[in-house]
């Protein structure tokens, strides 16, 4: 094509075309009249503020015990109250922050990880191999979620790191799932017919074709199971197979403060109320997302 | 005469269509022993109504469906069944225009990687090469190189067949399949790119499959024609003959309901009876018999071969 | 003279946008008389439905909104009446069908039972008499085997026999007024041919008004006696149809005429216009056409012309380049 220089008489197009409309653009707009996913969305963005300059704000060293002041109710010099230790509750529940958001996080990655490459090959190839993926997939899935973690924690043995594994692992069936079905709806593209027409290979007509079409699908999933991931890390800090009860977990902390619920009620409220506001945020905004991602619900 | 570039012999493809898990398996008959050859630099029109199977004989043709039975010839090749793999370097010969210009262009990509995308796969140019090459195609379908870093959405339709074309051409293959390029635009615009077509296959010597339901786009472009029915070939010609003097029922129906946008003119209109059958079930016999003004008791029972009653017009109907 | 059925003067609809309102169609006017199929041609997004919904004042789901004109059927404005009294106009005295039969009819709702409902609404007919009123219009319309078509669900209707079915519906209270709109896109050629006939046939019989609603001038040139061009929400030429197509003043319809494929003319390079369509929200100021107009003059660029008559009777032309030169005729 490049050798030849070519001047045809075709006539050329003298309109100009519509001005540029920027998707980013059209969909912030979209997000912005959603008012409670845009709540949701800025205490995330808080709260991930938080985590990261958690060190600089903690008031005390979430470590350190204060056997003057065990138990403490919320006062000026304590604003959350102390625990059985005397370790101040502000302190730990910011310190909390990294450590539930980054085993969150952390875990659905790995699980959207392989759960999208799982399902994009299910859908591309279909077959035995799709009814392999997805059978394993409904055995997973028929599961309850906690259980199964607790199964895989109790194999691997307790520890954050294998919480994050137990909680990657049960994550993978529903990224598994989506990817899969919103492959086959645009494998039927007429798009992905013209690059077979042109020769593209496999992988790249999945990568280059298919996978940017799924990743709304996706994106709204992670937002939703980051919340389920929480809950989850935190339930098994609760039953002891997680965090050690000296790291500032909120769940280990939850648990704790279940024993002095009469004496000193506030450390289940301030780090129960934590886990709720964050496993909600993390829903609205995932609605959110979904309601302006995806073009069926107008 | 040089050597055909497309041969297809018996083509046969049926489609199963699964209702539901109890009920027994139905097979759709989409194309059922369809043979042609297509010249070099001529441009070969299937016509047909839609689901006569002329898109599927296109996808047959462009090996993206594997034929039941008859086979494939491409520029003296027999590529019948050759696996994804072997086809791959051919694809740069044969490419394909879609009819749909809004879903066969992938809505995340940018014009000027849709357009380098065949480059990638069949050339070694290198990224600034490519550049160059994607503002030259652009400047040969009549668009700007301007429009490069612009996406999909931001053209018209006429605009976006453009840019499908530039796609396919950018391989130079030898065979453009154009399935209904222009149905989806508007009369003003489908001049533009018929005009286009027929240009850039003086220009690069391109030999066309086009598949078109409409008769007077086809009589622009077409060297050849084959009229398809129900999924088989009844009437095959040059253009001239077959405008002139159609010999099968089916072809002198269809011609004849064209509307002539000319009100002076005086139609001897044949209306044909009731509607097209299922394919899942076809009619015995000939296919068309359920609908034709001179259906006989032959009709119903044997089915018609195509034969040659004069020079290169072929039809598929014994009282002719 | 024949007698006006329905009369549209200066019919202005806008849509409202996130950014403010676009115009979709302005200065729309027309009639059509008694008996008579008219013609309204043009590309897609010209308005041409928009002009229907309007006149059928089915706009209410959308976001456009007449602003101004009148829609006058039989000596009464409908865009004043009440929504009540509108209904009552909806179906008895107009009725429309759409491009996609099948999306026009209910999908779980059994043939007859639908005609039966539409027929009720506006006939004072009980159940027994519109079941027989039902097979009478369905039988009238062509269709082969009228009791199996009555029980069965659209779904299981060709697009053919669906749009017969619409026909059937759109008939059965003897409207006045019938608009079409693209009733035989979405068909095959030897469908449409059939749906043709059995359009011209009904018109001829009693004597139904027909607004055509087309891209395809072959079909117009086939049905209609009179013909309104549009572009970009304008009527740029209104005439009878032998006019129309023998000699066209518009420079619009001129390129469109030139640009159809047409069988038996064998030409190697059809002669197109240059250009799209502008999008509504990105209209050119003065005449729409005049970026892609090889005539465009200065005037153009600035000031939207008029639609005029023409000297032949029942002709209207707009642009100022045909304007222009019918002032030098009449000079020289």
């Amino acid at each position: 094509m490049a050798e030849e220089k070519v001047a045809l008489n075709v006539p050329q197009e003298e309109q100009a075309l519509a001005p540029r409309q920027s998707r980013a653009k059209a969909f912030i707009l979209k997000f912005i009249g959603r008012k409670t996913a845009v709540i949701a969305a800025g205490f995330i963005i808080l709260l991930v503020i938080i985590a990261f300059l958690a060190p600089a704000l903690e008031p005390y060293n979430p470590a350190t015990p204060d056997y003057d002041a065990i138990l403490s109710a919320p006062s000026a010099k304590h604003l959350f109250g102390t625990d059985e230790y005397g370790r101040d509750i502000l302190s730990r529940l910011l310190a909390g922050s990294r450590l539930s958001l980054s085993v969150s996080l952390s875990s659905v990655t790995l699980g959207a990880g392989l759960g999208a490459i799982l399902g994009i090959l299910a859908g591309y190839y279909g077959g035995w191999l799709d009814s392999l993926i997805m059978r394993t997939a409904d055995v997973l899935l028929a599961f309850p979620d906690i259980l199964l973690a607790i199964a895989i924690v109790a194999v691997i043995g307790p520890g954050l790191s294998n919480v994050v594994i137990a909680v990657a692992v049960f994550s993978i069936p529903s990224f598994a799932r989506i990817m899969r079905s919103s492959t086959l709806a645009v494998k039927q593209s007429l798009y992905v017919e013209a690059a077979r027409s042109l020769g593209c290979t496999n992988r790249s007509i999945m990568w280059k074709h298919i996978f940017p079409g799924t990743v709304a699908s996706i994106i709204v999933n992670f937002t939703m199971r980051i919340g389920t991931a929480i809950l989850a890390a935190a339930s098994l800090s609760f039953l002891g197979f997680g965090a050690k009860p000296t790291e500032p977990d909120w769940g280990a902390m939850l648990s704790t403060g279940r024993n002095y619920l009469g004496v000193a009620p506030h450390i289940v409220y301030f780090s129960g109320g934590i886990i709720f506001l964050t496993v909600l945020a993390f829903n609205l905004l995932g609605d959110g997302l979904r309601d302006t991602l995806d073009p069926k619900i107008q | 005469m040089s050597e055909p570039l497309v041969v297809v012999k018996d083509l046969v493809k049926t489609f199963a269509s699964s209702k539901g898990l109890l009920s027994p398996k139905k097979y759709v008959h989409a194309v059922t022993d369809v043979s042609f050859t297509i010249n070099p630099k001529e441009t070969f029109a299937l016509v047909g109504e839609s689901g006569c199977g002329k898109s599927t004989t296109g996808r047959l043709v462009m090996r993206l469906l594997h034929p039941d039975s008859g086979r494939v010839f491409f520029d003296g090749t027999d590529i019948t069944d050759y696996t994804e793999n072997q086809m791959r370097p051919l694809r740069s010969d044969m490419q394909m225009v879609f009819q749909d210009p809004y879903g066969s262009l992938n809505p995340r990509i940018k014009i000027e990687d849709l357009i380098a995308e065949p480059l990638k796969i069949h050339t070694k140019l290198s990224a600034e090469e490519r550049r160059k090459a994607v503002h030259e195609l652009l400047e040969v379908v009549g668009l700007r190189p301007e429009h490069a870093d612009r996406y999909p959405h931001e053209f018209s339709g006429g605009q976006r067949q453009r840019i499908g074309i530039a796609r396919a051409l950018s391989v130079r293959p030898k065979l453009i399949v154009a399935d209904e390029p222009v149905s989806a635009l508007d009369v003003s615009i489908q001049a533009q790119v018929l005009n286009l077509l027929k240009e850039l296959q003086q220009k690069y010597e391109l030999t066309y499959l086009f598949i078109s339901h409409n008769l007077s786009v086809v009589e622009m472009i077409a060297d050849k024609i084959g009229v398809m029915y129900m999924g088989k070939l009844v009437e095959s010609a040059p253009k001239e003959e077959l405008y002139s003097n159609p010999l099968h029922p089916y072809t002198k129906a269809l011609l004849s309901a064209v509307p002539i946008p000319d009100p002076t003119h005086k139609h001897n209109r044949i209306i044909l009876k009731g509607d097209l059958p299922s394919p899942v079930n076809p009619p015995s016999g000939c296919m068309f018999h359920t609908r034709c003004p001179n259906c006989t008791e032959q009709c119903k029972a044997e089915k018609p071969v195509l034969r040659e009653v004069s020079k290169d017009h072929f039809v598929a109907c014994p009282y002719v | 003279m024949a007698e006006v059925l329905l009369e549209v003067n200066h019919l202005r609809t806008e849509f409202r946008k996130r950014k403010g309102k676009v115009t979709a169609i302005n200065d729309v006017s027309f009639h059509i008389d008694k008996g008579e199929i008219v013609g309204l041609v043009g590309e897609s997004g010209c308005g041409k439905s928009v002009t229907s919904l309007s006149i059928m004042r089915l706009l209410r789901d959308t976001p456009g909104e007449i602003t101004n004109g009148s829609v006058i059927l039989e000596g009464k404005n409908l865009l004043e009446l009440s929504d009540k009294q509108m209904h009552e106009f909806q179906g008895k005295q107009m009725s429309m069908i759409f491009q996609e039969p099948m999306t026009s009819l209910n999908p779980v709702m059994r043939v007859k039972d639908q005609i039966v409902e539409a027929i009720r609404l506006h006939l004072d007919m009980d159940h027994a008499q519109a079941l027989k009123h039902t097979e009478e219009m369905l039988t009238l319309v062509g269709i082969p085997d009228v009791q199996q078509v009555m029980n069965s669900y659209p779904h299981q209707l060709s697009g053919g026999m669906s749009q017969r079915v619409m026909i059937a519906m759109a008939m059965s209270c003897y409207p006045d007024l019938l608009i079409a709109d693209e009733p035989t896109t979405a068909l095959d050629v030897t469908i449409q041919a059939q749906i043709l006939d059995l359009m011209r046939e009904l018109n001829q019989k009693n004597g139904m008004s027909i607004l055509l609603i087309t891209h395809d001038l072959g079909v117009v040139a086939e049905m209609c006696s009179r013909v309104m061009v549009m572009y970009a929400g304008r009527i740029v030429e209104q005439a009878d149809v032998e006019t129309l197509f023998a000699h066209p003043k518009n420079p619009y319809t001129q390129g469109l005429l030139a640009s159809l494929p047409r069988l038996g003319q064998h030409v190697d390079m059809l002669p197109s216009i240059p250009g799209t369509v502008p999008d509504l929200a990105h209209m050119p100021a003065g005449c729409k056409f005049a970026p892609r107009c090889k005539y465009a003059m200065e005037i153009c660029a600035k000031e939207e012309p008029e639609l005029i008559d023409m000297d032949q009777p029942g002709c209207k032309c707009r642009c100022w380049f045909v304007e222009q030169q019918m002032k030098e005729e009449a000079k020289t």
